[in-house]
């Protein structure tokens, strides 16, 4: 597992320990330690009592193990009035995520589909704006996608804003640009005649896509669904705008929990709590591999 | 579908209509109808409520004449054009190590680009840790012997900036790598047997010759990373809430406060039509380079 399946073609060069090697690596080395440190740091303070904290330094590993601020971040940590830990945010966040990924992928999946199949007058336009809809600061249509939110829920009479249902349709809109592309860009460079022979044995719209599209694309399905979830996971701007308390997402939990100004700080159950919320992406990231990196490199990938 | 001898124009590819809904919609009402409704109502002295009563550009007048505005725009200047030299300048070094056909490249590049899948949240609260005065970097400092060791970027006015930049370019530069090793990875090996042939310098090649073939991974990168930089939000309010005192405000929790918080939305909505104007400023000579030029050429 040493070495990239895309890596640099030629043969290995030759001696391993000359100087220009060996600088090679050190620099290697140093800055690989200094990207590794904070998650070094939050595992070694989260496993630290608050005594240890107070008399040693941040990299000092810890002498006494202790699950304690695992426990107490998860279960009993204070936000407010509530007192049931990062548990309550994880499961918002879950809750948040699950609809998010499966809806946002359906609806650009379809989007790809119609844009590299089925174009009509004014597909491309529709497409060239959402490209650069992608670009607008976020802060410019927050507060008129609350009205957006609110009328609709009236007209439909049900709550909109303020609910998971909400914040779904709102990470559905801003995957939409970059998901749209992705899945635009790989069903343009799936075999043209595959198209045109369903289409002349009299399969239509859905039809091709359920049967042909859908089943040869699943590694740009897993892609979307790891920018997805890291992408919605990680968010806190829409979570804490488009929601409430009570069901804020897990990183605006953690924020509050660690920023909070009352009480004195456990520095020990504040990193614990930091890298619980982490777990999720880290896990995927770690996991994911290449997978991870064409999704975000997706964006760069011009159509 | 029962078969037509002339379908209307607008029934053709009926279905592939329909599909789109969504994505019309999105494009019409989210990013064009809301755009245009914030920028209209940047005009008017709308509070807690929206209406429209026009003030003309009271608004902007007022913005720029308000310290905390003019801090935020100057902060957001200072990491930008930091971050973007850093960011292109790390990443592409990083990148040109990792492609020396090394061994376990793999693993570097993991390493490099983990924190990119962690959020600004979390960034923010481990390098808020990890600059603490009294447990972080500068104690340990002092511990090895340097009693009069200062270093508490967080809670200094002046270098407070250099703090978030810490943790922003820990976040972001494995990006920047990941598409710079792609780019060099791009370049025809017989570039590097000719230069190789030629006696050039391996930091010379990449200096002078893969460098300026990478143009378009560069602007490219330089988009990614400035899109990014002008909406820079969570990483501010976890690490340092904007402050001590005004000194690390930006643009963007300058909207967030006036719309949500001050209950002074015609504020709000004109600071973000700025932050919108700074986007177009980095984008359209872009667009005009990548896309227009292309015409022609």
């Amino acid at each position: 597992m040493d070495s990239a399946t895309s890596g640099p073609y030629g043969a290995k060069p030759k001696r391993r320990l000359s100087p220009a090697n060996i600088m090679l690596y050190s620099t290697l080395i140093i800055v690989a330690i200094y990207y590794a440190l904070p998650l070094y740091v939050m595992i070694v303070t989260s496993l630290k009592g608050m005594p240890e904290i107070r008399m040693g330094n941040v990299f000092a590993p810890p002498l006494e193990i202790t699950f304690q601020p695992w426990v107490k971040a998860w279960s009993t940590a204070c936000t407010g009035i509530n007192c049931d830990g990062l548990s309550r945010g994880f499961w918002n966040s879950v809750r948040i995520l699950i609809p998010s990924v499966i809806l946002s992928i359906a609806i650009a999946s379809v989007n790809g589909y119609a844009l590299s199949n089925w174009r009509f007058k004014g597909s491309e336009a529709f497409f060239g704006v959402l490209m650069v809809g992608a670009f607008i600061p976020y802060q410019v249509m927050l507060y008129p996608i609350v009205l957006v939110l609110k009328n609709i829920g009236d007209f439909f009479g049900f709550q909109l804003y303020g609910t998971l249902g909400g914040l779904v349709i709102v990470h559905t809109i801003f995957g939409m640009p970059i998901l749209t592309l992705l899945f635009r860009n790989y069903f343009a460079s799936l075999p043209e005649e595959l198209f045109k022979a369903a289409r002349v044995d009299g399969a239509g719209f859905w039809g091709i896509f359920l049967r042909i599209m859908v089943p040869m694309s699943l590694p740009i399905f897993v892609v979307a669904i790891i920018l997805q979830v890291t992408g919605i996971w990680n968010d806190f701007l829409f979570g804490v705008i488009y929601t409430k308390p009570e069901i804020y997402p897990m990183t605006v939990q953690l924020n509050n929990i660690v920023n909070s100004v009352q009480g004195i700080k456990e520095y020990n159950v504040n990193m614990a709590a930091t890298l619980l919320t982490g777990l999720v992406p880290l896990v995927i990231y770690f996991f994911s591999g290449k997978l991870f990196v064409r999704g975000i490199s997706a964006g760069a990938v011009k159509g | 579908m029962p078969p037509q001898n002339r379908p209307s124009r607008l029934l053709r590819n009926l279905n592939a209509k329909i599909a789109s809904i969504p994505m019309i919609a999105t494009v019409l009402v989210i990013f064009l109808g809301c755009t245009l409704w914030t920028v209209v109502h940047s005009f008017t002295d709308s509070k807690l409520l929206p209406r429209l009563n026009w003030v003309g550009l009271d608004q902007y007048t007022r913005l720029w004449g308000t310290n905390r505005w003019i801090v935020s725009i100057e902060n957001l200047a200072v990491y930008g054009t930091l971050s973007m030299l850093f960011s292109l300048t790390i990443g592409f070094v990083l990148a040109a190590l990792l492609d020396r056909k090394i061994r376990f490249e793999s693993a570097f590049r993991s390493i490099f680009l983990y924190p990119f899948a962690l959020s600004f949240i979390v960034t923010g609260l481990v390098w808020q840790w990890i600059l603490n005065p009294e447990f972080g970097v500068q104690k340990i400092v002092r511990d090895m012997g340097f009693a009069d060791f200062v270093f508490d970027p967080l809670y200094s006015e002046d270098y407070v900036i250099y703090g978030l930049l810490i943790a922003g370019l820990w976040q972001g530069t494995g990006l920047v790598m990941c598409l710079m090793l792609a780019g060099i990875r791009g370049i025809d090996e017989d570039i590097w047997k000719a230069s190789r042939v030629e006696g050039i310098p391996v930091w010379k090649t990449y200096l002078m010759i893969v460098i300026p073939m990478m143009r378009p991974v560069f602007v490219t990168a330089m988009v990614i990373i400035g899109a990014g930089i002008v909406k820079v939000y969570d990483l501010v309010v976890a690490q340092t809430s904007g402050g001590p005192g005004v000194a690390s405000q930006m643009p963007a929790l300058y909207v967030m406060d006036k719309m949500f918080k001050d209950q002074n939305l015609a504020q709000g909505f004109a600071a973000s039509t700025m932050m919108l104007v700074t986007v177009a400023v980095i984008l359209i000579p872009w667009a005009y380079i990548e896309f227009g030029g292309r015409k022609r050429g």
